[in-house]
């Protein structure tokens, strides 16, 4: 059967439109709690300009954005903050974890940094440094865009899968006397 | 280095020769006192001697230090805006009685120096206004400025449900 298409119409397929949508209009949610958060308006402003990816609009009410940006460590105390944040959000949403600290606590190995804030929430992308330049946040956002486009749907059913619902990592936090390597003990013995 | 010699004949007129040891390191002119005399010699010190400000009040755990005998150092740093005298004031105190009068009545900005060593150590300081925990969240159980608190804690980091994609 053929059908006749006029001029300047397109076919495509629903869940490509949405998803085209939505990846070229990520609004982020800047949750900077550390120099991570220099980095992240260093991205925002003229000379880095996210603006060329449809990221610019800042919004520091959750219930405007659909990409959380953690960029900074995240303590014990500002945990249930960042999961209010995160659950005040509105589907479909997604999160990149900037930075050495909120993906892995890094240098911060103490009582009250979270190890990882993929422990208790969804993480999307991460973005290695300390803290991480412009350019490296920039390409965590075009290949989320990259992902949301492959994988995105008009409904959000790529949310929903039981892959989705698993932990990134199955780390169990180490008992003192079991870590991988004997960490010295400044002073002698302790 | 300003010279203190007379808060010292002031202070040996008024609590004796030997119940406190004075001395000098890298120009920190240091007074060391017995915790049940701490807050009459502050109060000396600032009624008498006008040192009208108090820089800091801070604690040092000496567990496992050499040569220490004591277990806990306070450490209170006032200062005469004056004559530009600045003086560290000790005083050590061992467990169980973890307890010295708050110097709030004499400085009000103590408020807030001596509920941040009690969240961090567990001193007590009797008289104190408002003593809550001022950093650490209030469900926190234990002090972990300690030298027997473990680094990476017990497991309060940890302590949380996980969201998932479904919830969210």
């Amino acid at each position: 059967m053929e059908i006749e298409v006029p001029e300047n119409v397109a076919l495509t397929k629903l869940d490509w439109l949405a998803s085209w949508c939505r990846k070229n209009s990520l609004w982020p949610m800047p949750f900077a709690t550390a120099c991570c958060g220099i980095e992240l308006m260093a991205t925002g402003a003229s000379r880095h300009d996210v603006a060329r990816f449809g990221a610019e609009v800042f919004r520091f009410s959750p219930r405007q954005c659909d990409l959380m940006i953690v960029a900074g460590r995240v303590v014990m105390k500002m945990l249930p903050v960042l999961q209010r944040i995160w659950l005040q959000m509105p589907e479909p949403k997604w999160c990149i974890s900037m930075g050495a600290c909120a993906s892995t606590g890094g240098i911060f190995d103490t009582y009250s940094v979270v190890q990882g804030i993929d422990r208790f929430i969804p993480v999307d992308m991460y973005v290695p440094g300390c803290p991480p330049r412009p350019e490296q946040l920039i390409q965590a956002i075009i290949d989320l865009q990259d992902k949301i486009q492959r994988e995105g749907s008009f409904l959000g059913n790529e949310f929903i899968t039981d892959a989705r619902q698993q932990p990134k990592r199955a780390l169990q936090e180490l008992e003192l006397g079991q870590l991988p390597r004997s960490l010295p003990i400044i002073g002698g013995k302790a | 280095m300003v010279d203190l010699s007379g808060v010292l004949e002031q202070l040996k007129s008024r609590f004796g020769e030997r119940s406190w040891d004075y001395s000098e390191f890298h120009k920190n002119q240091r007074l060391v006192v017995a915790a049940d005399q701490c807050f009459s010699v502050l109060e000396f010190l600032k009624k008498t001697c006008g040192f009208d400000m108090l820089i800091d009040v801070t604690c040092v755990d000496y567990l496992h230090y050499r040569g220490a005998k004591d277990r806990f150092g306070l450490v209170y740093i006032v200062l005469n805006t004056v004559t530009g005298q600045r003086l560290i004031v000790r005083a050590f105190l061992n467990e169980p009685e973890l307890k010295i009068p708050s110097v709030v009545p004499l400085w009000e900005g103590a408020n807030w120096l001596e509920r941040e060593v009690f969240d961090m150590y567990g001193i007590e300081f009797t008289g104190h206004p408002d003593l809550r925990r001022i950093l650490l969240p209030d469900e926190f159980v234990g002090f972990p400025l300690r030298k027997d608190y473990p680094l990476r804690g017990r497991g309060e980091r940890h302590n949380f449900e996980r969201i998932t994609r479904g919830e969210g």
